[in-house]
C-alpha cells in the first residue's frame, strides 16, 4: 500500500515541479513590480512607482490600445471570413474543398517569418507598401485558418437533416443557414474567435514586418526595448514587469470567473 | 430582375479569393524573387551561393539540432504530465490542465522577457554564474518553456480518448505495467505525439524571438537569418525562405501533419 502512496506523491511532485518552473518567471516579475527600485534580487520596499509610470506614459498606453484594437479587428474579420469560408467549404465538392483546405493549411504549417517575408515582398511589389491595412491583412492570414480549423469539426458533427427540414418548411436557404446551421456551430465560432485574439495578441514577427512605421504593439515594443537596449525607450523595463503582472492578473480573473460560471451553470442544470 | 439563386457553395468564394491573394500569390512571389537577381533577370546565383556557403548550411543544421533537442525535452516532460493528468481520477483535473495553458495567454514576448529576468537573477547567485554565458542552454530552455503547452495539449486529448478498459484487459492478460505502457499507451497516443512534435519542432526551428532575447544575439537560427537578409537583400532572403519552406513541408509530411484536421494550439479548449 505504501508503494502506491509513494507513486502518487511522486506524480504530484512531478506535475507540481513543472508548474513551478512554468510560473516562476511570472511570479518573480509580479513580486518585483511592487519594489521601489528596478533591481531584481533585492527587495527595497513596497511601492507602486512602476505601475504609476506605466499609466502616466501616453506612449505605453497608446501601444497597449494598438495591440488590443488590432487583435479585436483582426479577430472579428478573421472569424467572419473563416466561418463563412468553412460553411462554403463544407457544402462544396470534395476536390474544391481539398484545394481550399490545402491552401488554408499553408500559413498554419509555414514558419511565421516566411509568411511575413512573402506578404511584405508582395505588398511592396504591388505598391501597397506598409500600412495599417497590410498589418491587418497579415494578422488575418495567420488567424483565419485557425478559425476554419475550429469551425469545421462542429459542421461535421451537425445534424444535416435540420437544414433540409427548414427548407421543407419554407425557409429560404439563407434564413435556414442563419437560423438553423449557425446556432449549431456557435461553440466552434467562439473558440475560433478566442484563438484568433490570442494569436494576434501574441504575434511579433508578422507585425514587425507588415506594420506601418512608428506603429508599436506590446510585442514589438518589448522586443526592441530588451534586445536593443532601453536607452531610447521612454519606459523602464520595470514598468514592463508591472504590465506583465496586470495582464497575468486579468487572465487569472477571466479564467476563474468563466470556470465558476460554468460550474454554476452545470450545477443549476442538474 | 431576379437575383441568381443563393447557393451554399458560393460562401467559400471570399475565403478562396483571400487565400489566392494573400497566401498563394505571396508564395509565388517568394519563388520568383529567389530565382532572380536585383535586375529581375532569372538567375541561379542565389541558389548556388546558398548551397556553397558553409555558414548558411551550418545554420540550417544547427537550427535543426536546436529544434530537435527542444522537441525531445518537451516530449520527455509533457508525456508524463499528460499521462498523469489523463489517468488521474481527480474531479477537477481540468483546472490543473488550465494551469498549464494559462501562461500561453500572456503576451509571448513578455513571457520571454520574464524568463530573461529570471536568468539574470540566477546568474547573479553564487555557483550559478555559468548561466550568464550559456546562450544555448538559455535558448533551449526558453523554447521548452514557451512551447511546452503545445506538446501537453494534444497528448492529453489523445490519452483521454484511450478506453481505460484496455489497460485492465492488458493487465488481466498478464502484461506488466511497463509492457502495458509500451504496447498500449504509446501506440494509442501516437497521433498526439505526432501533432505535438510538429507543433513544437517547426516553431523552435524558426522562431528567433526566443534565441534573440535569451541568447545575447549569439545564437543564430534560420529564422533570424532570413530576417537579417530582409533588411538588405530580398533575393537571398527569399532563397533562404524557400529552402526553409521545403524543410518545413517535408518534416510536416514525414510526421503526417497534413492528414490531421484536428484542432491545434489548444483550439478546443
Amino acid at each position: 500500500m505504501n508503494k502506491q502512496l509513494l507513486i502518487k506523491c511522486l506524480k504530484a511532485f512531478f506535475v507540481g515541479l513543472v508548474l513551478l518552473v512554468l510560473y516562476a518567471p511570472i511570479l518573480l516579475l509580479a513580486v518585483y513590480s511592487f519594489d521601489k527600485t528596478d533591481m531584481i534580487g533585492r527587495f527595497e520596499g513596497f511601492s507602486l512607482t512602476h505601475y504609476a509610470a506605466l499609466f502616466e506614459n501616453s506612449k505605453v498606453l497608446g501601444m497597449i490600445g494598438n495591440t488590443f484594437l488590432l487583435a479585436f479587428l483582426a479577430a472579428v474579420l478573421s472569424t467572419v471570413l473563416g466561418t463563412v469560408g468553412a460553411l462554403g467549404m463544407f457544402y462544396t465538392k470534395k476536390r474544391v474543398k481539398m484545394l481550399i483546405h490545402g491552401a488554408s493549411q499553408i500559413p498554419v504549417i509555414n514558419a511565421e517569418i516566411v509568411t511575413a517575408l512573402s506578404l511584405t515582398v508582395t505588398f511592396v511589389a504591388i505598391g501597397l507598401g506598409r500600412s495599417y491595412f497590410t498589418l491587418l491583412i497579415g494578422h488575418m492570414v495567420i488567424c483565419t485558418p485557425f478559425v476554419v480549423l475550429s469551425v469545421m469539426p462542429k459542421l461535421k458533427q451537425m445534424d444535416n437533416s435540420l437544414y433540409e427540414a427548414a427548407l421543407d418548411l419554407g425557409a429560404s436557404p439563407f434564413k435556414a443557414l442563419w437560423k438553423v446551421v449557425l446556432p449549431q456551430i456557435v461553440p466552434g465560432v467562439i473558440s475560433g474567435f478566442m484563438l484568433a485574439v490570442t494569436l494576434s495578441l501574441d504575434d511579433y514577427i508578422v507585425t514587425m514586418y507588415t506594420r506601418p512605421s512608428g506603429f508599436e504593439t506590446i510585442s514589438t515594443y518589448v522586443y526592441n526595448a530588451t534586445t536593443k537596449g532601453n536607452a531610447h525607450t521612454a519606459v523602464t523595463l520595470a514598468s514592463l514587469w508591472a504590465l506583465t503582472t496586470i495582464i497575468f492578473v486579468v487572465i487569472v480573473l477571466f479564467v476563474v470567473v468563466s470556470n465558476l460560471s460554468g460550474i454554476r451553470k452545470k450545477e443549476a442544470s442538474k | 430582375m431576379k437575383l441568381p439563386r443563393f447557393s451554399r457553395k458560393t460562401l467559400c468564394i471570399p475565403y478562396a479569393v483571400f487565400l489566392v491573394f494573400f497566401v498563394i500569390i505571396p508564395m509565388l512571389v517568394i519563388f520568383f524573387y529567389a530565382f532572380t537577381d536585383s535586375n529581375m533577370h532569372i538567375s541561379f546565383a542565389n541558389f548556388i551561393k546558398f548551397f556553397s556557403d558553409p555558414t548558411k548550411l551550418s545554420t540550417i543544421v544547427y537550427s535543426l539540432v536546436i529544434a530537435l533537442i527542444t522537441t525531445v525535452v518537451c516530449l520527455v516532460i509533457a508525456y508524463p504530465v499528460a499521462y498523469i493528468l489523463a489517468r488521474s481520477s481527480m474531479k477537477r483535473k481540468f483546472v490543473i490542465l488550465m494551469l498549464f495553458v494559462l501562461p500561453m495567454w500572456i503576451n509571448f514576448v513578455l513571457r520571454v522577457n520574464a524568463l530573461r529576468e529570471l536568468f539574470n537573477l540566477l546568474a547573479s547567485l553564487k555557483g550559478l554564474e555559468w548561466i550568464a554565458g550559456s546562450n544555448y542552454f538559455k535558448t533551449v530552455f526558453g523554447m521548452v518553456y514557451d512551447f511546452l503547452p503545445f506538446m501537453i495539449l494534444p497528448l492529453y486529448t489523445t490519452m483521454l480518448k484511450i478506453d481505460p478498459s484496455l489497460y485492465e484487459a492488458s493487465a488481466d492478460l498478464g502484461a506488466s505495467g511497463f509492457t502495458t505502457f509500451t504496447r498500449v499507451t504509446i501506440p494509442l497516443s501516437m497521433p498526439g505525439i505526432m501533432s505535438g512534435v510538429t507543433m513544437v519542432f517547426l516553431p523552435s526551428m524558426t522562431n528567433y524571438v526566443v534565441s534573440d532575447m535569451l541568447g545575447n544575439a549569439k545564437v543564430t537560427i534560420i529564422g533570424k537569418f532570413i530576417s537579417d537578409y530582409f533588411g538588405n537583400d530580398w533575393h537571398m532572403g527569399s532563397m533562404i525562405a524557400l529552402v526553409l519552406l521545403v524543410v518545413v513541408f517535408v518534416s510536416t509530411w514525414l510526421t503526417g501533419g497534413f492528414k490531421s484536421e484536428e484542432n491545434v494550439r489548444g483550439a478546443n479548449l
